[in-house]
């Protein structure tokens, strides 16, 4: 039992100093093992969307645009440079039938509202013809192009009779634009192509170059509507923009009907791969509302944690006082099982990367005085024990037994809840959930074992008549038993 | 024990005490928060030595929007608290330009606006959690007193102690009807969250009882004892009260130092499991061993 109440003691100093240590240290494998806070506590915004699925009827390509939206948000997120974002998808409704959602949590976020639009931005993507006499030429952009890959050779093949209907309502368009664009000074001529029109928009390299590409797949409407420009403007400068400036501004060579153009010249590596997805990303793959909004400042989340870890604290050692006050010696035995309670917690919380809320820290705290229950239960056993005559070990191995069923099934009951708080949580409440199982189960395994050996150890013949003196005074629980037992 | 002597009158303050929370709940009402009816929170605050008054802020939020009604509170030195219904990103921005007014700098604090059919659903998931742990608790304790048939069958204990958790839930909810008609406090998400571990405490606290009353009757048993099952229970109470005082002192205790120091944000959830913990021990004591005497009838007596 000695030896047994050593390796505790040992475990404990060395969870203690895990905990201790991997809080300190900057550098080394304990510094993988921060505490993480919820955005309740560190700040930071907690965003939710529905995601408007009524127009894909198959179940299955539903989930692949969803997963397609979570990845683009996932990129955009990235973007802003948030420290671990969390972009998910969820179903909702009770049972998980409902609406698809998408929540993203943005860690101490600075600027909500920029983030808010970052995520549900649409880039502006404009072609428009060049003035004639204008010469808009970005010294960024080289040698500019509408080229056509080999691969799109088959899209040459579209119908001729669909674009020639389609012909006179695009014309008409074209041109009332160009009239009201005259009276402006800019230098470009509205064409009411943009990426709304776009189907897809991929990165590419030039075959022979190598040199880095955004290839652009227009959709029937454009399709029909480039055709038509590029057939009218031969020897123009069709510029592109994006979100009102112009990126490149190639002269259109000849007729294109395929629908799809390369936009080439002077890119990067990352330029040209950011701009095919902004492109890309112009049209979600699925629309996306923001139903739900959740910010919190960096210095109220900061407040909420101050005050709870004090109450934590405080709360601990007011239990301790009343322990120490009401049980005397077995009193300080259930504050050291406490101590070893809460160096377990929270080195479960750092090793199981609990993320703790406001409403986790608050299950902590309860959890703490719910924690000494196991010890009264004990403890008031084994007064019963000893009352009715029995030698203190005996009292001590006797009461545990008999407490044990009742702390068993009592803390059964608690952690069924428990479960249930976590099925049906939101994120915050799960926080809770999760501290308030592990508190439940962690509670019940010091009492058993580390309150359970001290007693025992503490009432070995060979350290208990030591242990007993040092404590004598305080100890008036074992005082009787002493007495007869010198006896 | 005079627990048990004296059943009657505690189950009456019981039954009082429920009937009155009800009462509060149906003319008072809840105050049902924004995460179950959908809509927004802010709170917001402005530097020192440069605070608009409430008035001032309520004029500019109603030249903002006519339509929409804003509720502001005051919090602490230069902190406001403006509730309103569900806004959108591009309504959330107006709102806070228009707190930003004069020469008045608005810092804020924390936002939450969240949709109606959000709001729906927690309210649904909320029940259905409470319902589903009333039934998962009468179902484990018959199963774990399934051995104790006489004289009270097992799924007697279990139902009884759904009846100590119906008391101590209505109890804080009618004390928050109360509290939120004069205070303002919310029933939300957090509610619930305490609500259903005051479930936890309390089902915890009425076991270890059952528990005791169950292992008395086997010694009973055991020893050829003649005893009366209401003088087993009385037996059992005395010799569990100590601890269920005792726990509930301790839990007490930290959920003090959670209200008083732990922040705003879990006062009002660290007041009501206090409420409940109260009413936990209350019921398991006072409540469901003398409604178990109730149920064995007749043959509790002998």
């Amino acid at each position: 039992m000695r030896l047994i109440s050593l390796g505790i003691l040992i475990i404990g100093a060395l969870l203690g100093s895990f905990v201790y240590f991997s809080e300190v240290k900057e550098e080394g494998w304990m510094s993988n093992f921060p505490f993480r806070f919820g955005l309740d506590l560190r700040g930071g915004a907690h965003l939710v969307y529905t995601a408007d699925v009524s127009g894909i009827k198959d179940e299955r390509e539903r989930s692949e645009r969803m997963d397609s939206l979570r990845r683009l948000i996932e990129d955009r997120v990235d973007d802003l440079g948030v420290a671990e974002p969390l972009v998910q998808v969820e179903r909702g409704g009770v049972l998980g039938e409902g609406d698809y959602r998408l929540i993203v949590e943005l860690p101490g976020v600075t600027d909500v509202d920029e983030a808010i639009r970052a995520i549900g931005e649409t880039p502006v993507l404009e072609f428009m013809l060049v003035k004639e006499g204008e010469n808009v030429f970005d010294p960024n952009v080289g040698d500019i192009d509408f080229d056509l890959d080999g691969e799109t050779e088959e899209s040459f093949e579209v119908s001729v009779e669909e674009d020639e209907i389609l012909d006179d309502v695009m014309e008409e368009e074209v041109e009332n634009v160009e009239e009201e664009e005259n009276e402006t000074e800019s230098p470009f001529i509205y064409t009411g192509l943009d990426g709304s029109m776009l189907n897809s928009a991929r990165f590419e390299r030039n075959q022979r170059t190598g040199e880095p590409l955004v290839a652009v797949k227009f959709n029937r409407e454009g399709r029909d509507l480039f055709a038509e420009i590029t057939r009218e403007n031969v020897g123009r400068q069709l510029a592109i923009l994006l979100d009102g400036e112009s990126i490149s501004s190639p002269v259109i060579r000849e007729q294109i009907f395929g629908g799809e153009a390369v936009i080439s010249g002077g890119f990067s590596l990352e330029e040209a791969r950011n701009l095919a997805r902004r492109l890309q990303a112009g049209a979600l793959p699925v629309p996306i509302e923001l139903v739900l909004t959740e910010t919190v400042g960096p210095t109220l989340g900061q407040e909420v944690l101050d005050a709870g870890v004090r109450a934590a604290l405080i709360g601990w050692a007011i239990v301790g006082v009343f322990m120490l006050l009401w049980y005397k010696f077995p009193g300080l035995i259930a504050i050291f099982s406490l101590l070893v309670y809460v160096v377990i917690m929270l080195s479960v919380f750092k090793l199981m990367f609990v993320t703790l809320t406001a409403a986790g820290l608050a299950g902590f705290i309860l959890s703490i005085g719910m924690a000494v229950d196991a010890n009264i239960l004990i403890f008031e056993r084994i007064k019963e024990e000893l009352r009715s005559g029995k030698k203190i070990r005996d009292a001590v191995k006797e009461g545990f037994s008999r407490a044990w069923l009742s702390i068993r099934d009592a803390n059964i009951s608690t952690m069924i809840i428990a479960v249930i708080l976590y099925y049906f949580g939101t994120p915050l409440v799960q926080g809770f959930a999760i501290v308030f199982f592990i508190g439940v189960l962690a509670s019940m395994l010091t009492a058993i074992s580390i309150t359970r050996t001290f007693l025992i150890a503490i009432g070995d013949p060979k350290v208990g008549g030591l242990m007993e003196k040092l404590f004598y005074p305080a100890s008036d629980m074992f005082r009787k038993k002493e007495v007869t037992e010198n006896n | 024990m005079f627990i048990i002597k004296y059943r009657k009158i505690f189950l009456a303050i019981s039954g009082i005490l429920m009937v009155a929370s009800l009462g509060a709940v149906m003319y008072f009402g809840l105050n049902l928060g924004i995460e179950f009816t959908g809509g927004s929170f802010s709170q917001v605050s402005y530097e020192e030595g440069n605070i608009p008054t409430f008035s001032q802020i309520e004029e500019s939020l109603n030249n903002f929007d006519t339509e929409r009604g804003f509720v502001i509170q005051e919090v602490g030195e230069g902190g406001y608290i403006i509730r309103t219904t569900h806004l959108n990103e591009e309504e959330r921005e107006g709102m806070i330009g228009a707190l930003s007014f004069g020469d008045f700098e608005v810092t804020e604090e924390r936002f939450s606006s969240i949709g109606p059919s959000i709001g729906n659903e927690l309210r649904d998931k909320s029940l259905i959690a409470l319902i589903l742990s009333s039934i998962v608790i009468v179902l484990f304790i018959t199963y774990v007193f399934r051995r104790v048939s006489k004289p009270v069958s097992s799924w007697k204990y279990g139902a009884t102690a759904v009846l100590a958790l119906i008391h101590d839930i209505l109890i804080p909810v009618g004390v928050f009807a109360v509290l939120g008609y004069f205070l303002g406090a919310e029933i939300d998400v957090l509610f619930v969250t305490a609500l259903l571990a005051v479930i936890g405490f309390s089902v915890n606290d009425t076991i270890v009882i059952f528990d005791r009353i169950r292992e008395n009757l086997s010694l009973n048993e055991e020893y050829n004892i003649k005893k009366s099952f209401a003088d087993t229970v009385g037996e059992s109470l005395r010799q569990s009260y100590a601890r269920s005082i005792n726990t509930s002192l301790t839990t007490l205790l930290v959920l003090g130092a959670l209200y008083f120091l732990g922040g705003a944000v879990t006062q009002f959830f660290a007041l009501v499991l206090m409420i409940g913990v109260v009413a936990g021990t209350y019921s398991s004591l006072f409540m469901a061993s003398p409604i178990l005497v109730f149920l064995a009838g007749k043959k509790g007596e002998k």
